[in-house]
């Protein structure tokens, strides 16, 4: 069987998981790979634990990630980075913004927020930790963490050729696209 | 050309290059972008149906008039459409009609994980199950040919990882196919007893020549590969399938399930000492093969409960498992769905939880989560309209005893709509002493905000009546009748108490827009919506933790300095700042 890449993205309904997945979707089939994305709608969306899954290669047959498949796991949050890292290959690797968002059993104060998430999980796999939030501060809109974060995963990615701007252009609104286009390109240097 | 299209968006291409003209659906998750989708194409006339049985009789008449016609339902929405599909299969088609039904194995959203197939059998229409985006479109054009062809309906299976997974598509064209000539024919559409007897033996005729065209067409595939064994599958599973095995084993793919080319299915297994039937949920394909006298292996080692996947088939069938860090069980923090911040459901649910010896008996909505922590305001969640039957069934039971429970029914306006009319009829007609809450939010929120009879548009975006929820009401017969805000607690706790105190049956409305929804301007004046924040003052915060009784996922709490409401979630409903005994919760400016 051909090499297939697995990209499993995890966050908390409303980050933008869907639309980073969708840019990277994009990308990769006008790159001429055969492409399969998941993702999940309804009752989970709220305010619940979201991800969806790409997967790319020659010739793509499922298009879900089971445990110890993904070969990278973006996560959004730090919680979501650790109750996913399980479906990393061992040799997977993890990006993972340093950005909090309580849930309910946190928010009504019934367990704390867990500390030293991500010295924990440096010690399971690799990871590549990033300051979405504060480079998104930068650039004035709280929204755009989803797109510095593709840009943190296209340059762990490396695939040259990938037009990244083109599909950018292609999913966000016309208004939004310069913005936009800092965020990934504040991600992709960071 | 080629896009990248979920399964959904493939089906409404598929049935827009099919000519079709009707379509009609209920919102359901994981079928509602079918119709979103078709509504963009503006060849073709689609519309949100108040529930599944109206939206397949409707497309069951725009058949039978001469056009090419298409239902989308979520799998338990074909329970409530179950009565016109198992007599209109009798009947046959003028134009070709397909119904889709979107099953939920796993039950992403979903109050149970029925398999539908067994609908095809045991209504006796053709079934037909594709296993991505590109399929879809494919047999979804061919599902009209075969419903024109055979003169019966279709039914069209996709489960959540085929609506909702996304892979590449060839476009093509649309094929005009216009409308058919109609003329009266009684005996063939009007279902009286004599006709349907001669109905059903046709129809038995039919399904023999369906099963031969099912030995032979291009929807069933056979992969030979130089193997032992083989494997049956239909639908996603044999993407699963073909991710685990690869070239390792042959593969009988079936597309055209029912009836099923028992011919071929025989044939393919002769070749192999080793038959695998891998299908999500029930044995559907298997307890068929084994009848035929064939020694095939299937649920004694695929689950029977769940959504399946590549892992489940390989820990199944091959014990291989990967290998994976876990993660650290105690930095862990569950995160389960809840009402949103600014959720006009959060007031109603909030001062229910208060009351003591009640029954609330919930419906299907965002507002079943009314039953998650802290509220924990609910006692029942059945299926659409029983918010309001289970109530009354509640009320005749504790008649029968010394209980003086006070029993309320809660429903949406959509679910309302769908099948909560008739409900409410039987509480008045039968005279029980029920209080129902309509939580109308003005839209149809869980499934992503639809139209609904309530809104004042439809589906393809143009004005129409608002169907009045107060006028229907009042209609029925329902003397106590209140419309209120649901963010006005005070007005919320008022209106519980009194009609609590009644002996007849009563109806509160609580009418104000979901926070998600995208306000239009005659709303925003009518509601009186202006944006605004509240904020904690800390030196006024006692800590009592009253605030976080409500749930708000904008309010967090912190020993050190108390309760803080995040200004990017808040949408400034009050609803915090009047639980708080203190004054410690002001508006932003006030």
């Amino acid at each position: 069987m051909t090499e297939i890449t697995s990209i499993l993205f995890a966050g908390v309904g409303g980050q933008g998981i869907v639309l980073t997945s969708k840019i990277l979707s994009s990308a990769l089939i006008q790159a001429g790979y055969d492409v399969k994305m998941s993702e999940v709608h309804g009752m989970a969306q709220r305010g619940g634990s979201v991800t969806t899954q790409v997967r790319f290669g020659e010739k793509v047959f499922s298009p879900i990630i089971g445990k110890g498949e993904a070969d990278i796991l973006v996560a959004f949050e730090k919680i979501e980075a650790m109750r996913y890292v399980d479906y990393l290959k061992l040799k997977g690797k993890l990006i993972a913004n340093d950005f909090k968002i309580p849930s309910a059993p946190i928010f009504s104060a019934k367990v704390k927020y867990p500390r030293g998430i991500f010295a924990d999980l440096e010690g399971k796999v690799y990871t590549k930790r990033v300051h979405a939030a504060e480079a998104a501060k930068e650039l004035g809109n709280m929204k755009v963490q989803n797109i510095i974060i593709l840009g943190v995963l296209a340059k762990v990615l490396g695939l040259n050729n990938l037009d990244w701007k083109a599909s950018i252009k292609k999913e966000v609104k016309p208004e939004f696209f310069d913005l936009n286009l800092k965020a990934f390109e504040a991600g992709y240097y960071m | 050309m080629k896009e990248l299209l979920s399964g959904n968006e493939a089906a409404a291409r598929g049935a827009f290059e099919a000519g079709v003209l009707v379509a009609s659906a209920y919102p359901g998750t994981p079928s509602t972008e079918i119709l979103e989708n078709l509504a963009s194409y503006k060849d073709v006339y689609s519309e949100w149906a108040p529930n599944e049985k109206v939206a397949v009789e409707v497309v069951v008449g725009a058949s039978i008039a001469g056009a090419r016609s298409i239902a989308a339902m979520k799998h338990v929405g074909l329970n409530v459409a179950a009565d016109p599909m198992f007599t209109f299969s009798y009947l046959g088609v003028n134009g070709g009609c397909v119904i889709v039904t979107a099953d939920d194995p796993g039950m992403h959203s979903s109050q149970n994980e029925q398999d539908n197939r067994y609908y095809a059998r045991h209504s006796k229409l053709p079934l037909i199950e594709p296993s991505d985006s590109q399929e879809t479109k494919d047999f979804m054009i061919k599902s009209f040919e075969i419903s024109e062809k055979f003169d019966v309906p279709v039914l069209f299976r996709m489960t959540t990882r085929l609506c909702h997974s996304k892979s590449i598509v060839e476009l093509g064209e649309r094929k005009e196919v216009g409308v058919k000539p109609y003329a009266r024919n009684i005996p063939k559409f009007v279902a009286t007893p004599a006709a349907c007897r001669v109905h059903h033996a046709e129809l038995e005729e039919k399904l023999k020549k369906l099963e031969e065209y099912a030995q032979t067409c291009d929807l069933n595939t056979t992969i030979l590969n130089n193997s032992d064994i083989g494997v049956i599958t239909s639908g996603i599973s044999f993407q699963y399938a073909r991710e685990v095995f690869g070239d390792k084993v042959s593969y009988l793919k079936l597309g055209f399930t029912f009836p099923l080319p028992k011919k071929l299915i025989s044939d393919f297994c002769s070749k192999f000492k080793t038959i695998y039937v891998i299908e999500e949920l029930e044995p559907y394909l298997e307890t068929e093969i084994k009848a035929m006298g064939i020694n095939v292996t299937g649920k004694e080692k695929i689950p029977l409960t769940g959504e399946l996947s590549p892992q489940i088939i390989r820990k199944a069938i091959l014990n291989e498992e990967p290998q994976y860090n876990k993660p650290t069980p105690e930095r862990v923090v569950a995160r389960p769905p809840i009402l949103c911040a600014g959720c006009p459901h959060r007031g109603i649910f909030f001062e229910l939880s208060k009351r003591k010896d009640t029954v609330i008996t919930g419906d299907i909505g965002c507002y079943t989560l009314g039953s998650a922590d802290p509220l924990n305001a609910m006692d029942t969640v059945i299926c659409m309209g029983a918010g309001i039957s289970a109530a009354h069934g509640f009320a005749k039971a504790f008649a029968k005893t010394d209980r003086k429970t006070k029993i309320f029914g809660v429903v949406g306006d959509s679910t309302f709509f769908h099948s909560g009319i008739t409900s409410l009829i039987d509480i008045v007609y039968n005279k029980s002493n029920v209080t129902v809450i309509i939580l109308d939010n003005r839209i149809t929120g869980m499934t992503g905000h639809q139209e609904n009879p309530g809104t004042g548009y439809t589906l393809m975006g143009d004005k129409t009546d608002i169907i009045d929820i107060e006028q229907i009401v009042k209609a029925i017969g329902v003397k106590h009748v209140s419309v209120i805000n649901p963010n006005q607690l005070k007005q919320v706790r008022e209106v519980l108490n009194e009609y609590s105190a009644l002996e007849e049956p009563s109806v509160i409305i609580a009418k104000y827009p979901c926070a998600l929804k995208k306000l239009r301007l005659e709303e925003k004046q009518s509601f009186n919506i202006k944006p605004s924040k509240y904020v904690v003052d800390p030196s006024k915060c006692k800590k009592c933790r009253m605030c976080l009784k409500i749930g708000c996922p904008a309010i967090s709490f912190n020993e050190e300095t108390g309760s803080f409401i995040d200004e990017n979630q808040c949408i400034g409903c009050s609803v915090c700042s009047q639980v708080c005994s203190f004054g410690a919760i002001t508006k932003v400016g006030e």
